[in-house]
């Protein structure tokens, strides 16, 4: 059996913290943690989109940006775009895209930024988290709500949400977002040499773990909205 | 007769089935996707009839013709002025848009409305992301003096009430003059300036609160007369 | 003049605020120590609805030439996008750069750091002490909530044990050697008077703002003014006196 941080189960996520609302001046924000990765997502729009010639005419264009601080992680990160972060905030826009509505705003910009404040693994899937809520608390037509944790093996054991040193010591890291209702994937990548078979009940393991996910993002949205 | 997944007044959410079937048509902010009607955003379900809709709460301004909303000139072009409506893409005022007779060989049209003049004014017509504004309205103006307040457009539904009955409470007891912009801006003037904003904000937080209009007046009426004492003793 | 703009003004020349503060008073301040576990220091401020992080993280490097045996800060500031419509992604721009070095010199030239503590090999190693200010939410005042969020950064910062070659981050030896508190107060003149801790709304209409760093021996470390309004004697006098005040308030909330 596997030896996990806090005694965890291997599909036992890390403690889930969610608050709506947290930047004020955003049209939408929320802040995720799981266990000690923090992602802070901020949504700005739908507004015009410039320049004119980057429009597209039937359309938003979604834009989002992954981005870490300098203290979030052991060493120190420089400030500024790495091709990591770059291809993060790639994945991680069309991970949200299928759950948008985007043809209801031609022409225009919609742009979610994420901050990583802490990262203890799960940041990418954290910032998913953090960017649906905050979709969702700027008004934003959506089909669904779209959750995000990853899975990996340890020891023969297949585990859900890895964390920190496990990274290090996982056979693969395979990240998933997934849109509950719609029972759809909207990411999914993988680090590691597996067969199909493992990958599959990797998925499926990720796929339990973003529903619990799920349901925490609905009680945050509804939470912010409880008359006290 | 199908039953409410969710029942009205109740916050529903993005992806979430407010009801299963065919005896219902998908209004503003729902879907249907088979025999159920999902709703797009974080609202509360509104029933009429056999629509349901979702009023929701927060989202950007979406322009409808008709509609009064308060703008601010941000550019003077060679036939009219843009303004920002606090809404996805600025709007146009034309210059056939306004009451006056121009001669545009003769005049610069900064001095009708010049860039930072508020406009109390109408949405015209809509072509795609174009929208045009118009001033003839008896109840169009530019502002002259007074302050502007900022709150969600989804909201102002609720600042007026049905029929009015919120807004004229807040005016007759605030004894200021207000006018609301569907786009979520207010122009407001008087003496009680502040008190009308601290209205504002608790609409914000509990737009679908029950017996809000009453809690609205009570928290006025104190006010109120926590002023007048105050005034009494000098201030 | 936006009409806005007007009754903002109008408003502060009767000596009232949107808020109903006095004209010298700070929005609610709230300080969170130790916020972020990676960094070997961090802090939160919220000054109003202003939120800004701050954290540092120690490393290993070659001092500058002209003082070898003293440790090296190095202040950064980010507005991130995440925090105001107006900022952009991309490298800092003049405003953020004028903050980090704002808070830096309030830093250094109050003596704060007892650099020469930080000296692992005369001419050659020594501790840098990265300094990095990250804007969470612009609801304006952001130098002060900067500032306050960097001190408190440095104060909670354990430096971490270091054999000669690698830096083991998991164990922290001791306390950064912190002599002082310097804190900053901005000063704005709007309408002509001297208001502190402006709103968003407060910052587009003051003419000037005159950002002061004070010491706790009551000297003043660090001056910078802002913006084109010119200012006479008398209103930096009186500005001086408002940031010696304030200035305590503040560093008392300091722990």
């Amino acid at each position: 059996m596997v030896d996990r941080k806090n005694n965890r189960k291997p599909d036992e996520l890390r403690p889930l913290v969610i608050k709506v609302g947290v930047i004020k001046e955003a049209d939408g924000s929320a802040l995720v943690s799981l266990g000690k990765t923090t992602a802070i997502a901020a949504v700005y729009g739908p507004r015009t989109m410039f320049p004119r010639h980057m429009q597209i005419s039937d359309r938003a264009v979604l834009k989002t940006y992954y981005n870490m601080i300098p203290f979030s992680t052991e060493e120190r990160v420089k400030p500024g775009p790495s091709r990591r972060s770059q291809e993060i905030s790639k994945v991680t826009r069309h991970a949200l895209e299928p759950a948008i509505f985007l043809e209801e705003f031609p022409k225009s910009i919609i742009e979610v930024f994420i901050d990583i404040i802490e990262a203890d693994a799960g940041t990418r899937t954290a910032g998913i988290n953090a960017a649906s809520v905050a979709l969702a608390d700027a008004g934003i037509p959506m089909r669904d709500l779209v959750a995000a944790v990853a899975g990996g093996k340890i020891e023969n054991q297949y585990v859900l949400d890895l964390e920190g040193k496990e990274e290090d010591i996982t056979q693969c890291d395979l990240p998933v977002a997934y849109m509950p209702r719609l029972d759809k994937i909207t990411l999914l990548q993988m680090d590691g040499d597996m067969s199909p078979e493992d990958i599959k009940n990797i998925i499926n393991l990720a796929i339990k773990g973003c529903k619990i996910i799920y349901e925490k993002q609905k009680e945050a949205l509804r939470e912010k909205w409880r008359i006290k | 007769m199908a039953k409410l997944l969710r029942r009205e007044r109740e916050v529903v959410l993005p992806g979430e089935k407010i009801i299963e079937s065919m005896d219902y048509i998908p209004g503003k902010n729902c879907f249907r996707e088979d025999k159920a009607i999902i709703s797009k955003k974080v609202g509360i379900v509104s029933v009429q009839g056999r629509v349901i809709s979702v009023i929701p709460l927060s989202g950007v301004y979406v322009p409808r013709v008709g509609d009064m909303v308060i703008g601010e000139v941000i550019d003077i072009q060679t036939n009219g002025w843009v303004l920002d409506i606090n809404s996805v893409h600025e709007a146009y005022l034309p210059l056939f848009g306004i009451t006056r007779f121009i001669d545009i060989t003769k005049t610069d049209l900064s001095s009708v409305y010049g860039i930072g003049d508020t406009l109390y004014t109408k949405i015209s017509h809509i072509s795609g992301s174009s929208i045009y504004l118009t001033m003839h309205d008896p109840r169009a103006k530019k502002f002259r003096r007074g302050m502007i307040l900022k709150m969600s457009s989804a909201k102002v539904p609720r600042l007026i009430g049905r029929g009015g009955s919120m807004i004229n409470i807040i005016k007759e007891k605030t004894g200021c003059k207000i006018s609301v912009g569907q786009n979520g801006i207010l122009w407001v003037d008087g003496e009680n300036v502040k008190l009308v904003k601290r209205v504002i904000d608790t609409i914000e937080k509990e737009p679908h609160a029950e017996g809000l209009t009453e809690k609205i007046s009570k928290m006025l009426d104190e006010e109120i007369k926590k002023k007048s004492e105050s005034d009494k003793d000098g201030g | 003049m936006r009409i806005k703009d007007e009754y903002m003004i109008n408003l502060i020349a009767k000596g009232e605020r949107m808020d109903d503060r006095k004209l010298d008073e700070y929005r609610k301040i709230i300080i969170e120590k130790d916020v972020v576990y990676k960094a070997d220091g961090s802090a939160k401020v919220c000054i109003g609805d202003t939120q800004v992080l701050a954290g540092v993280k120690m490393s290993v490097g070659a001092p500058f030439p002209d003082k070898p045996n003293e440790g090296v800060l190095i202040v950064n500031a980010e507005f991130s996008p995440l925090a105001s419509p107006e900022f952009e992604t991309g490298p800092p721009k003049e405003d953020a750069i004028e903050l980090a070095r704002v808070v830096d010199r309030g830093i250094r030239e109050s003596g704060a750091i007892d650099t020469e503590k930080l000296c692992i090999t005369e001419g050659e190693k020594v501790w840098i002490i990265n300094l990095d200010i990250h804007t969470l939410n612009h609801s304006g005042n952001l130098i002060d909530a900067s500032a306050l969020a960097a001190i408190q950064a440095l104060l909670c910062t354990k430096i971490p044990e270091y054999d000669g070659e690698k830096i083991n981050y998991e164990k922290k030896i001791k306390s950064l050697p912190v002599r002082f508190k310097p804190v900053v107060v901005s000063v704005a003149k709007i309408a002509d008077k001297l208001v502190v801790d402006p709103t968003l709304e407060e910052e587009r209409v003051m003419g000037t703002k005159l950002i002061i760093a004070t010491k706790d021996n009551g000297n003043i470390c660090a001056l910078q003014k802002m913006g084109s309004e010119p200012l006479d004697m008398n209103e930096i006098e009186t500005a001086f006196k408002i940031a010696l005040e304030k200035g305590k308030i503040l560093r008392k909330l300091l722990s």
